[in-house]
């Protein structure tokens, strides 16, 4: 009983690490659309590394989230 | 999985359709490859109807076609440059493998195979062969420069280069990671917010019915993001063993 409270818990604060994923994802597309505000002819240019960072930021939360899957179902 | 047999995970279940066993492997038809051969099948049908009568005006089935073509030639070009076309055939399979992948897993009762770490991590792992192979090809050992940039103070070295090379051993690891975590939080989380429109009233079931119509738009976003990333990143890999910097 313990081991799944235990689980739960742990599970609840690997998830935490999301966090750094949202707040990265939300840089890269503020910022992305403040360079577009200010130089609409960079759009297509930017899309592609704008795309990227994004891929590679969240990867990182994502790595949060896969080691709160294991723990909650191993 | 210890889930029961309809909770969120269910659907991740893989299920011998045609069980098959040779010489000890397990190698059954399953559902995940059941919807790989729908995959398959769709991509080849779409680029057979294509261009079954080719116009200089192109039809409409035509004009899809072409759209998608210059959308990963693109791609390809931009990030790996004119000698990368040779490997366009390879991206644009990938490509368009894993979107349907995706695309048809969104489906009511459909299987994601994307879903699976397996089938990615298969994918991701013949990227990076395939990439170190064609970088040693092309450079020899001059392909170690790939690990410490020239121009690089020696102190600096000490650092980069590990650095560098744990981030050259972690890139299949994160690309197929990446495809699986995000199809498989997108499904989870599809499956909760459904439970929650059948336990609630009516009136209020409209609440998480709404939130459900918005995450499946969300989710067909991510389902097509995520095959442009993976395309994408493949070809940066590529630029790496052609261009080397």
């Amino acid at each position: 009983m313990e081991t799944e409270a235990a689980k739960m818990i742990g599970a609840g604060l690997a998830a935490i690490g999301v966090i750094g994923g949202g707040v990265g994802v939300g840089t890269i597309w503020a910022n992305y659309m403040t360079a577009v505000a200010r130089n609409p002819s960079m759009e297509d240019k930017l899309r592609t590394p704008a795309f990227l960072g994004f891929a590679l930021s969240e990867a990182t939360s994502l790595f949060a989230l896969v080691i709160a899957l294991i723990i909650l179902f191993t | 999985m210890a889930a029961e047999s309809h909770g969120p995970m269910h659907q991740f279940e893989i299920q011998r359709l045609i069980p098959l066993d040779v010489g000890g492997f397990d190698i059954s038809y399953t559902n995940s490859a059941l919807f790989m051969t729908f995959a398959v099948l769709a991509t080849f049908s779409l680029f057979w109807v294509a261009t079954r009568h080719r116009t200089m005006v192109p039809s409409r089935w035509q004009s899809v076609a072409e759209l998608m073509y210059e959308f990963v030639g693109g791609m390809v070009k931009d990030n790996v440059g004119r000698e990368g076309m040779r490997y366009l055939p390879f991206i644009f399979t990938l490509f368009m493998f894993i979107l349907l992948g995706n695309v048809l897993g969104l489906m009511p009762y459909a299987f994601t195979f994307t879903s699976h770490l397996v089938v990615n991590a298969t994918l991701a792992l013949f990227i990076f062969i395939a990439v170190t192979i064609i970088g040693f090809s092309r450079h020899g050992l001059h392909y170690f420069s790939l690990f410490c940039p020239p121009g690089t103070p020696l102190p600096v070295a000490f650092i980069l280069v590990p650095i560098e090379i744990m981030s050259y051993f972690i890139r299949p690891v994160s690309l197929s990671l990446r495809l699986f975590a995000n199809m498989l939080a997108g499904h989870v989380l599809l499956k909760v917010l459904a439970g929650f429109i059948i336990t609630l009233p009516v009136v209020f079931g409209i609440v998480p019915f709404a939130a459900v119509f918005g995450v499946t738009l969300l989710e067909i976003m991510v389902a097509v993001i995520q095959a442009y990333v993976f395309a994408l990143l493949s070809c940066i890999y590529l630029n790496d063993a052609i261009n080397l910097h």
